[in-house]
């Protein structure tokens, strides 16, 4: 068993890591969608371990339910507060007290730098919904920390 | 008021594992030699351990240590067991007691880790050599830590060398004394 802190000063020092090596706006961009590459591999590791032994998921909507419940719990400690869906291949996912975000800051202070510090996990969603055959986009969301909606877009096969 | 209980702090290693392994593997590609990585990991690993000895020192009840002896039982025996889940062995003492190693049964950082043959100069765990050097000099002492021994490159055990260079004199600023 790895204690939490171990993940936590990782985690930031990774993006630090990313960061620093595309250094400039244009940049940005190429930054975040490292991390979230990185997210990914994990995210197809970690949903390999933990579904070994679960019974075939029935559909999408089961899929999702795994990913808010058992994954969330997992990896963050604690499930999702909110998940909605347009039924058209669009859940919204909402953490009122998202994990990587609640050590930053209680508020705007800081939002600029938010996209850093959930693109890991848009990754981790991403790669945990490929292994288990779905298909998608993920983006987050902020508008006051440390609450967080993470869009999940499916893509048709 | 405390955040966490103990039991609830414990993470799911396999996503520590397997972000470290995102890790090296995305700047095996970032890096043309296996030294410039070793080197990297190293400083990632410094940088956590001067945060990590702060949250070591607060959530332990362990104060100065005495002696380098009982700065690798402090090592081995409370902080590996935190952060890491497990207690490595303290053994080849050098004769003067400044110099130690220990050993590892397992490794949770190389779970699931295979290194690819073009890969034979990097040292996987390098972050831990960091980390623990990182963490030392903030309790004003300078260390050196190496792994002698690597499972992953066919060693039967992994052993971190550690020696201990030299007390770090507190920094007055100049003319303040």
């Amino acid at each position: 068993m790895a204690d939490e802190a171990l993940f936590q000063f990782l985690h930031s020092e990774i993006i630090q890591y990313v960061n620093s090596a595309e250094s400039g706006e244009s940049e940005n961009g190429r930054c975040v969608s490292k991390l979230e590459s990185m997210g990914f591999r994990v995210g197809q590791g970690l949903t390999e371990r933990f579904t070994k032994d679960t019974p075939r998921f029935k559909d999408e909507l089961d899929v999702m339910k795994f990913i808010c419940k058992d994954f969330w719990t997992s990896v963050f400690k604690k499930q999702i507060d909110n998940l909605r869906t347009n039924h058209q291949g669009i859940y919204v996912l909402q953490d009122n007290k998202f994990h990587q975000l609640t050590q930053l800051s209680a508020g705007k202070q800081y939002l600029e730098h938010a996209p850093k510090f959930l693109a890991f996990t848009c990754g981790l969603v991403r790669g945990a919904l490929s292994n288990l055959g779905v298909k998608s986009i993920v983006t987050a969301e902020v508008s006051v920390m440390p609450a967080c909606k993470f869009q999940v877009m499916i893509q048709k096969m | 008021t405390k955040r966490y209980s103990s039991e609830s702090r414990e993470n799911n290693s396999e996503l520590f594992t397997l972000t470290y392994g995102a890790l090296v593997t995305q700047l095996c590609k970032d890096y043309e030699n296996d030294e410039e990585v070793n080197k990297q990991l190293d400083k990632m690993g410094y940088n956590i351990g001067v945060r990590l000895i702060e949250d070591f020192l607060a959530r332990s009840s362990v104060g100065r240590c005495h002696d380098f002896r009982e700065t690798a039982d402090v090592i081995a025996k409370v902080a590996f067991k935190m952060y890491l889940g497990v207690t490595p062995s303290v053994t080849n003492w050098s004769p003067a007691g400044d110099e130690f190693s220990l050993i590892l049964e397992s490794n949770p950082l190389v779970d699931f880790v295979e290194l690819p043959d073009n890969h034979s100069n990097l040292v996987y765990s390098s972050l831990l050599c960091g980390v623990l050097r990182g963490a030392l000099e903030m309790v004003q002492m300078a260390v050196d830590v190496r792994f002698a021994q690597d499972t992953l490159r066919g060693d039967s055990v992994t052993e971190i060398r550690m020696k201990f260079i030299k007390r770090i004199e507190e920094n007055l600023p100049a003319g303040d004394e």
